[in-house]
């Protein structure tokens, strides 16, 4: 995963490219590479790698926080955990899958508008997609309480349109409120996490050759041939690479579900957060972050093999 | 119908804008309640306009404290994981060696984890190290989760460079001290500063980590977060709308200056 954000749209390509067959120019020094890495490699182990040692150790540590916690390996910590908050689990899995489909869908026309028809307003598209990003997201998401406020506009035409009827009997609203349900949570999330399928998609459209549409076009493909078999499939990797930069924060987030939902609305993070920074369950907490771990990065990789873009990585 | 055949023929720019306002929505309300004179402890409802909150924007005990805080641990943690970051970056990007795929996945890995995952585990190597959370911890937090960004922005930017300007500068009798500064370093300096960029924004606006690891430390997200509870002062949307203001003045800046720049090599080139 690049960041298009910013390297992607401003810096042409240097010229050539990977030349063919070229070699780095230096080879002076086997430990130079070595050397390079000691320092990031040396403060990654020990604050990437070692606190996952230390969390794995928490998880299977039985105690009190007066009596103080020790190692018993008490793996039925796992057990009781995932017995007792699979409901915030699958609600991640169901909120952070239905945020990226729906980003997915407005993103797609988003990242397509800037690749192929912004013209000259481009530069100004992009802009305002990446601006948002410098206001803090909490003042940002906190304005969603005031657009889904009760009785505001939206609710408002929600209402008089029958929506939140319908919206209501799939249990996503309750009544006459969108704030503190599903559908506030989902579109909080939706909301957050836009841009970062909109930037990869856009990276992916733009690398395509105009001259293919012509192609498809001078061989009769009508419009929605050449999307379905030409651009699409072209942009494969930046869809792929969008879903996992929106599924993966989605899945963990606790923000949206902690400002715009209620106790009925409650994810997996914010169920890690409080076990770790209120209630003090330190090895359930461990325990729990483990296990989202475990299922983002079975779901990450899965997901990249089956759609073969490993160059990803 | 006239208009409707318009709207089908540009039915992907009227949703493609659509997405683009819905992104931006937020951003107006924000701005627009930076001007109100809410009642009661809540800045959610209309109530009357007002100019008291952009005349006095540090009026709220603690926010302008935390927005300092909040540059501070920014520009440290930047600054640490754009040096670090470069040079793993150059590693990878220039050098075969063993444990080459060992490396690239240590730094996929954080990227690929929640962040709320990478925050407990931190927050449990300083619970039992007996560390003291406060600045030191979130620094320390901020700079670890910064750097595989400023690696991989780096690292593509080298990738794409072409080795045989190293390999024409050598010829030419440069030594390699001078090759790296005068050949290499302009031309990877874009994908530097995209990092720096990057890990500037990603710190200055983190709230998951920093909320696990810094102790009674308050950073500006947390400030924000904390008023979500409490109430939240205009003043806070005063700050969002001026660091998008900033922002966008920025980019447009620099987007002139980089235009003017290219337009001048291109006039200095034909006039050669």
């Amino acid at each position: 995963m690049t960041s298009p954000t910013l390297t992607g749209a401003a810096s042409p390509p240097a010229p050539g490219g990977a030349a063919p067959g070229a070699r780095p120019p230096r080879r002076r020094g086997r430990a130079l590479p070595y050397l390079l890495l000691l320092p990031g490699l040396l403060w990654l182990l020990v604050f990437f790698a070692l606190p996952m040692v230390h969390q794995a150790s928490t998880s299977v540590q039985t105690g009190s926080l007066e009596a103080g916690y020790e190692v018993t390996w008490h793996f039925a910590t796992y057990a009781d955990a995932v017995a007792e908050y699979w409901p915030q689990f699958l609600r991640s899995v169901l909120y952070a899958g239905t945020a990226t489909v729906l980003c997915l869908l407005l993103g797609y026309p988003l990242a397509y508008l800037i690749a192929f028809r912004a013209g000259r307003w481009r530069n100004l598209v992009m802009i305002l997609v990446i601006a948002p990003f410098f206001t803090s997201f909490l003042i940002r998401t906190l304005a969603w309480k005031t657009i889904l406020a009760d009785g505001g506009v939206v609710v408002d035409a929600l209402n008089t349109l029958h929506v939140l009827d319908v919206t209501s009997r799939l249990g996503l609203t309750a009544g006459d409120r969108v704030l503190a349900t599903p559908l506030a949570v989902v579109c909080g999330l939706t909301y957050n996490f836009l841009p970062f399928m909109v930037l990869p998609l856009y990276t992916s459209l733009e690398r395509i050759d105009p001259r293919l549409h012509e192609a498809a076009a001078d061989l009769h493909a009508r419009p929605a041939t050449v999307f379905r078999k030409v651009t699409l499939p072209l942009s494969m990797p930046g869809v792929v690479a969008g879903t996992l930069l929106t599924f993966i924060p989605a899945g963990g987030d606790y923000v949206n579900a902690d400002l715009l939902g209620s106790t009925d609305t409650r994810m997996i993070g914010n169920v890690i957060q409080t076990q770790f920074l209120r209630v003090l369950d330190y090895p359930t907490a461990a325990a729990l972050s483990f296990v989202l771990m475990a299922v983002i990065l079975v779901a990450v990789s899965v997901h990249i093999r089956r759609s073969g873009t490993e160059e990803l990585l | 119908m006239a208009l409707l055949a318009w709207i089908r023929r540009r039915l992907v720019v009227v949703f493609g804008l659509l997405t683009l306002a819905y992104l931006l929505l937020p951003n107006v309300v924000v701005t627009v309640f930076s001007f109100n004179d809410p009642v009661g402890r809540f800045n959610y409802s209309w109530h009357a306009f007002s100019t008291d909150a952009w005349s006095d924007p540090c009026g709220v005990s603690g926010l302008c404290g935390s927005l300092a805080l909040s540059l501070q641990l920014a520009l440290w943690a930047t600054l640490a994981a754009t040096v670090l970051g470069t040079l793993i970056a150059f590693a990878l990007a220039r050098h075969r060696f063993r444990g080459r795929g060992a490396v690239n996945s240590l730094i996929f890995l954080p990227m690929a984890m929640p962040e709320v995952v990478m925050a407990a585990s931190l927050l449990t190597l300083f619970l039992n190290t007996g560390a003291r959370l406060g600045f030191w911890t979130v620094l320390i937090a901020h700079i670890t989760f910064c750097l595989s960004f400023v690696v991989t922005a780096v690292k593509a930017r080298v990738m794409s460079m072409d080795p045989r300007l190293e390999q024409a500068a050598q010829d030419l009798y440069a030594g390699p001290a001078q090759t790296f500064l005068r050949v290499t370093l302009p031309i990877a300096w874009p994908g530097i500063a995209a990092g720096a960029l990057l890990a500037f924004a990603l710190s200055f606006d983190d709230f998951i980590i920093t909320n696990f690891t810094a102790g009674s430390t308050v950073t500006f997200p947390m400030y924000v977060w904390g008023s979500a509870q409490r109430g939240t002062p205009v003043q806070i949307n005063v700050v969002g709308t001026a660091m998008f203001l900033v922002a966008v003045l920025v980019v447009v800046v620099s987007m002139a200056v980089g235009n003017g720049r290219r337009r001048m090599q291109e006039m200095t080139r034909k006039q050669a």
